[in-house]
């Protein structure tokens, strides 16, 4: 379980957020270019360090600034996808999803063996041995996914991993990315500006403005408006996951 | 009348080209012809002659040694160095970078009297130096130390920008996989820099293997000791000139080879 209260002064406005993910759920955090959204992950995965708060998962703190505990991001074990996969385009998709694994010094078989089982059950077994480079948005995606949860995250942190795809593929996908978090069993983090991923891959959805949390309930709130604060800004990206300007991290 | 024109306008136009032409050719003989008269100066046999001589040898040998040392003295201060101005926005950087390039522009005999001032007998160092029984001056370590400060700028410079260019999504991405700040730079940082990075290590050899001016200054022209190629050029000219010009031909195929791997890098990296 991941409980985070955490603020952070951004360049143009401070970030306040407090959440909780269970094991198994799929928070959604939901917000227009320049919300804050990706500021977040990037803050739960030790990239960036919040100016107060605490962060714990499983019960065990990560980071919790008055005591001055603050995990470095490679002992936290949290996966992150993120936006555009960040595969390293210099290694074979293999390599890709074996570095995590070699980090944490498991035995070649067990690696070998966990990647081929893997591979397999994402229907890329016939990619293994390509350089990244080579692949189309969706067998990206997948890798991109079972590198993060290869190494058991106690979190997984995904940042609009479906805005690299054209439309056909995304609608099956999201499906699909659904049914690997439930699987999963462990609390993960979905960033976007769409309302249809929020509908189809969350169980819960937190909506940011300006770094801060101007909505909180379930999809299908979203739907029935109740309370919802105006969505017309992220209907129209929804539809067409049209450019995103680089989100400001600080 | 108007026929004339259209004559006289398609001769203006013939002899454009043939001036064009004519300057194009004066400046790439301008620029090749130099290179070639050293090549036409000597027979194959001469050259594998003047080759052979044991000053000629001793000067080639101490070149590459040299230039290899410097190389490596520069990718090991120069890598951190490099990585920490394409990382880290600390305060005065751009005065670090600009004092970095310095040498770069500077006049050869100035890096040369700079080095001088510093670790001759009476230097700002090499007083302290000499004290416990250490010259610098006159060795082959300030042929060493003379490449390393006319050279290392180039693979600064050059690292600090391939650096640059590596996304730092993918380190991120690689610390959160479990990988230390060390790892990451040695699996990632460094692999997806490489192309830059070789280009720098091949620019700052080059550059060493070629200095002149300031090597003469701090380390004088001592054959076996501190004679370098180019200074064995210098030397040799007026006594033994087909020893001097079979000297050059080596420098012009080690700079030609360079060249070549620099423009395959370029295009493998492209």
């Amino acid at each position: 379980m991941l409980t985070a209260r955490i603020e952070k002064q951004l360049r143009d406005y401070p970030l306040m957020i407090d959440l909780t993910v269970n094991r198994g759920e799929v928070l959604v955090l939901l917000g227009t270019n320049g919300s804050g959204k990706s500021t977040v992950l990037n803050l739960l995965a030790g990239l960036l360090t919040p100016d107060k708060g605490e962060i714990s998962l499983n019960g065990i703190p990560i980071f919790r600034s008055e005591e001055g505990i603050s995990c470095p991001p490679e002992e936290r074990n949290i996966g992150y996808v993120f936006q555009d996969y960040a595969l390293f385009p210099h290694m074979t998709v293999f390599d890709n999803i074996a570095y995590g694994l070699k980090m944490r010094k498991v035995p070649k078989e067990i690696i070998e063996n966990q990647i081929q089982a893997t591979l397999h059950d994402l229907g890329i077994s016939h990619v293994r041995n390509e350089r990244v480079t080579n692949l189309s948005g969706g067998q990206r995606q997948r890798v991109a996914l079972a590198r993060a949860l290869i190494i058991q995250p106690h979190l997984l942190l995904l940042d609009e991993p479906l805005t690299a795809l054209d439309p056909q593929a995304r609608d099956k996908i999201r499906i699909e990315l659904r049914e690997q978090l439930i699987t999963s069993n462990q609390p993960s983090i979905l960033v976007t500006h769409s309302i249809k991923d929020a509908q189809i891959i969350g169980d819960k959805v937190i909506m940011l403005e300006k770094g801060s949390v101007i909505w909180t309930g379930r999809p299908e709130e979203l739907e029935s408006g109740s309370g919802v604060p105006d969505l017309e800004p992220l209907k129209c990206e929804c539809d067409e996951y049209r450019d995103f300007g680089a989100i400001a991290i600080d | 009348m108007k026929s004339g024109s259209i004559y006289s306008g398609i001769r203006n136009k013939q002899i454009s080209k043939i001036l064009l032409g004519l300057v194009v050719l004066i400046t790439i003989l301008f620029f090749t012809l130099p290179l070639l008269s050293l090549l036409l100066r000597i027979t194959p046999d001469e050259f594998i002659a003047a080759i052979l001589k044991p000053e000629v040898q001793s000067a080639i040998y101490l070149s590459l040694l040299t230039a290899a040392a410097s190389t490596v003295v520069i990718v090991l201060i120069g890598t951190p160095l490099a990585y920490l101005n394409a990382r880290v926005s600390y305060r005065g950087r751009d005065f670090v970078e600009t004092l970095l390039d310095l040498p770069i522009v500077l006049p050869p005999s100035v890096a040369g009297l700079a080095l001088l001032v510093l670790f001759g007998r009476r230097g700002l160092i090499g007083a302290y130096l000499n004290d416990v029984g250490i010259a610098i001056i006159f060795t082959t370590f300030a042929v060493v130390l003379a490449q390393v400060f006319v050279a290392g700028p180039l693979y600064i410079r050059q690292a600090k920008t391939a650096f640059a260019m590596v996304d730092q999504v993918y380190e991120s991405a690689s610390r959160t996989l479990g990988a230390s700040p060390l790892i990451t730079f040695v699996k990632v940082t460094i692999p997806l820099a490489w192309t830059g990075l070789v280009s720098g290590v091949i620019l700052a050899f080059a550059r060493a293997i070629g200095e002149f001016g300031a090597t003469i200054m701090v380390a004088g022209n001592l054959p076996g000791k501190t004679q370098t190629m180019p200074l064995a050029i210098y030397g040799l000219m007026q006594s033994d000139l087909t020893a001097s010009i079979a000297l050059s031909l080596v420098l012009i195929s080690i700079s030609c080879i360079i060249l070549i791997t620099i423009r395959l890098l370029a295009g493998r990296s492209a």
